[in-house]
C-alpha cells in the first residue's frame, strides 16, 4: 500500500508540472460554458422586421405595438410596395416583413377573416420558421384576447416550457458540456499518461520491480479521478452562479453519478492505452473515437429523435449518452434515483465490462 | 568457489514456431561482471526478460538469486535491479524525487531512503542539482544517476540493458568505474552491450548467435581460442555466420 502511495504522489507531480495540460483541463470547461452560455444561443433574437402597415387602424396598430414590445424584433416601419420588398431583403435591411393590407380592420370586423402577409428570408430555414412562429403567436394571442369570445368555444393553447419557464436556451448544453469535458479529460489524459511510461521506457523498469502492474493503472487513474471531480464541481458552480441555472436535484446523487461516469471514462482511457505505444496515437484515438461520438450521439447538440433509427441504436453504446440523460433528469428536472436507476445500471455495467477487458489486455501485453 | 546467483539450464523461449532462445545454459557467480553479447535478433533481450521475471520460459530451468523463475517471480523482482536503455528516469521529476520514488517502489522505508539518498547525491557530486529536474541534467549525469537508482535498494543482481548508448568514451569509463565498485560490493552485474571495448571490462562474456550461446569465457581466453586480437574480431568470427538479423 505504501508503494501505491509513493506512485500516486509521483503521478500528481507529473500532472501539476505539465502546465499545458492543466490549462486545457481547467480552461476548457470555462471556455465552453462561456461560449455556450453567452455567445452561442439557439434562440433567435434581434430579427430585423420591416412592417408595412397599409391599414393603419386600431387593430393593426395594436398588433404592431405588441410586436415592438417583444424582445425578438427590431422593427422598422416603411410604406413599401411589393416590388421594393425584394430589394430590401437583398440589401439585408430586413430578414422578415409583415404586411397589413389596407382593408385589414374592415375585413376583421365584417368577414371574420383578415389576411396579413408574413415574408421571411428562406435562405436560413431555421430562422425563417422561428420568425413565422413568433409572429403567428403574437397575432393569434391578439386575436384570442380581443375576438376570442365572439367565436364561441375556442381552444387556446397555453404553452409552458416545463423545467425551463424562461425558455432559457442555455440549460440544455450544461449536461452536455459536463459529459464532454469529463470524457475528454479522463479518457485522453489517462491513456496518454500510461502510454507515456511505455514511451519513456520507465514502464519496463516498473514491471521488473515488485510493483504490481494493476497498481500502475490505479495510481495513474487516481489523480485524474480527483481532478475530474474538481472539474465537475467547477462546472456546476459556474452553471449556478454565472449562468443562473437552478440545480433542482439531489446534489450527492449528482456527484455519485458523475464519479461513476468518470470511472467509465478512465476505463476507456486504460483500454485505449493498451492499443498503442505512442502518445500521439493515444491522444488521437481518445479524441477522435471518444469526442466525436459524444458530441453526436448524446443528443445535446442535435436531438436524437431527429436521427435515423440506426444512429439512435448506435447511441446506446456511447456511455456519454446515458450520463447525459441522467444529468438532465437529476439536475434539471430534479428527479430522484428511482427514475435513473436503469441508466445507472447500464453505465455501471459498461464500466465493469470495460475495466475487465482493459485489465486483461494490460496483463498480456507485457 | 563463489556461489552462483544465476543458473540456467536449457532455457528456451518459443514464439509459435520461432525459437527465440534455444536451450541456453550458463551460470553467473556472485559479484561477477557478466557480459551478455550478441547481434540484434540473437535472442539477448528475450533471454534477459526471462531472467528478470518479465516473461515465462517455454522450457528449461532458471534460478535467479536463489528463486525459481516459474514459481517465484515476485521474489526475483524484489532482489534485482534494472536499468533500461532509455535510463528509466522521469525527466519532469527532480533528482531526489526520482531516487525516493524508486526507493519507495522497492519497499524501502522513509528513513533509509532519506539517509541513503543524501549520501548518494553527495557521492555523485549532485548535491547542487538535487532539487533540479532530471531533464535538465546532461546525459552523462543521467546515466550515472540511473545506475545508482538501479542499485539503490542494494539488490543481489543488477541487469543493465545497453546502458552506455550515446555517451562519450570518458563518461563511459567513469560509468564502468561505478560498475566495478558495485561488483566489489557484492552486487552481480549482468550487462548487455554493443561496445566491444566494454566487453573487455567484463569478467566473463557470453555470445549469443541465433538463439544459442556460441561462446562463454573470459575475454582473454576467447581471444586466444579464436586467434583474435580484439573483442571485435571475436565477435565478428562468432556472429558472422548468423542466420538472423535485426530485432525480431
Amino acid at each position: 500500500m505504501k508503494q501505491l502511495l509513493v506512485f500516486i504522489r509521483k503521478e500528481f507531480y507529473h500532472v501539476f508540472r505539465d502546465r499545458r495540460t492543466l490549462l486545457i483541463m481547467f480552461g476548457l470547461p470555462v471556455v465552453q460554458i462561456i461560449l455556450f452560455g453567452f455567445a452561442l444561443s439557439s434562440e433567435v433574437k434581434n430579427i430585423r422586421l420591416g412592417i408595412s402597415d397599409n391599414a393603419e387602424d386600431v387593430n393593426s396598430r395594436q398588433i404592431i405595438s405588441k410586436i415592438r414590445s417583444s424582445d425578438y424584433f427590431i422593427v422598422s416601419e416603411k410604406k413599401i410596395g411589393y416590388g421594393e420588398l425584394e430589394a430590401e431583403f437583398r440589401k439585408g435591411n430586413m430578414t422578415a416583413a409583415l404586411i397589413f393590407p389596407n382593408s385589414f380592420g374592415n375585413d376583421l370586423l365584417h368577414s371574420g377573416t383578415a389576411p396579413v402577409q408574413i415574408i421571411t428570408d428562406g435562405s436560413d430555414p431555421n430562422i425563417a420558421k422561428t420568425v413565422v412562429n413568433y409572429l403567428t403567436n403574437i397575432i393569434q394571442a391578439y386575436q384570442a384576447e380581443n375576438f376570442g369570445r365572439a367565436a364561441g368555444y375556442q381552444v387556446v393553447p397555453e404553452i409552458r416550457m416545463l423545467y425551463n419557464e424562461e425558455g432559457n436556451g442555455s440549460l440544455n448544453f450544461i449536461p452536455g458540456v459536463m459529459a464532454l469535458i469529463l470524457m475528454i479529460v479522463c479518457t485522453a489524459l489517462t491513456s496518454v499518461s500510461i502510454v507515456k511510461e511505455k514511451e519513456l521506457g520507465t514502464m519496463e523498469v516498473l514491471l521488473v520491480s515488485p510493483f504490481k502492474p494493476i497498481w500502475v493503472l490505479i495510481a495513474k487513474a487516481i489523480p485524474y479521478l480527483v481532478l475530474s471531480i474538481l472539474n465537475f464541481t467547477v462546472i456546476l458552480l459556474m452553471a449556478v452562479f454565472v449562468l443562473g441555472v437552478e440545480v433542482r436535484g439531489n446534489v450527492p446523487l449528482l456527484f455519485f453519478e458523475s464519479i461513476l461516469f468518470i470511472i467509465t471514462c478512465l476505463s476507456l482511457g486504460l483500454l485505449i492505452s493498451n492499443a498503442t505505444n505512442s502518445q500521439q496515437t493515444a491522444l488521437l484515438l481518445s479524441l477522435m473515437v471518444m469526442m466525436l461520438p459524444t458530441i453526436i450521439f448524446t443528443g445535446f447538440m442535435m436531438p436524437l429523435e431527429n436521427m435515423p433509427v440506426p444512429f439512435q441504436v448506435i447511441s446506446n453504446i456511447v456511455p456519454a449518452k446515458w450520463y447525459y440523460n441522467i444529468i438532465k433528469s437529476v439536475m434539471l428536472k430534479g428527479l430522484g434515483f428511482e427514475y435513473v436507476w436503469k441508466e445507472t445500471l447500464v453505465l455501471g455495467g459498461m464500466t465493469v465490462f470495460l475495466l475487465t477487458i482493459a485489465l486483461k489486455k494490460f496483463k498480456t501485453t507485457l | 568457489m563463489s556461489e552462483s546467483v544465476i543458473t540456467c539450464t536449457d532455457l528456451t523461449k518459443r514464439f509459435g514456431d520461432f525459437l527465440a532462445v534455444n536451450h541456453i545454459s550458463f551460470d553467473v557467480k556472485k559479484g561477477e561482471i557478466f557480459g551478455f553479447l550478441g547481434a540484434n535478433g540473437a535472442g539477448k533481450t528475450t533471454a534477459m526478460r526471462m531472467l528478470c521475471g518479465l516473461s515465462y520460459p517455454t522450457s528449461g530451468k532458471a534460478v535467479i538469486a536463489g528463486y525459481d523463475v516459474y514459481t517465484q517471480q515476485e521474489d526475483i523482482k524484489r532482489n534485482i535491479g534494472y536499468m533500461s536503455q532509455k535510463f528509466s528516469l522521469y525527466e519532469d521529476l527532480t533528482v531526489l524525487e526520482n531516487i525516493e520514488f524508486y526507493g519507495g517502489v522497492y519497499g524501502m522505508d522513509r528513513k533509509t531512503i532519506r539517509t541513503r539518498s543524501h549520501a548518494l547525491v553527495q557521492k555523485l557530486g549532485l548535491l547542487p542539482e538535487a532539487k533540479k529536474l532530471v531533464g535538465a541534467l546532461p546525459l552523462g549525469w543521467k546515466q550515472k544517476l540511473a545506475f545508482s537508482v538501479a542499485v539503490f535498494h542494494e539488490p543481489k543482481i543488477v541487469f543493465l540493458d545497453e546502458p552506455t548508448g550515446g555517451v562519450d568514451p570518458v563518461t563511459r569509463r567513469q560509468f564502468w568505474d561505478m560498475i566495478y565498485e558495485a561488483s566489489a560490493g557484492g552486487i552481480t552485474v549482468f550487462v548487455t552491450t554493443h561496445y566491444m571495448d566494454e566487453a573487455e571490462y567484463c569478467n566473463r562474456i557470453s555470445v549469443m548467435v541465433d538463439g544459442r550461446i556460441e561462446a562463454l569465457d573470459t575475454p582473454g581466453n576467447l581471444k586466444k581460442h579464436l586467434d583474435a586480437v580484439t573483442m571485435e574480431d571475436v565477435f565478428y568470427q562468432l556472429a558472422r555466420g548468423a542466420g538472423r538479423s535485426g530485432d525480431q
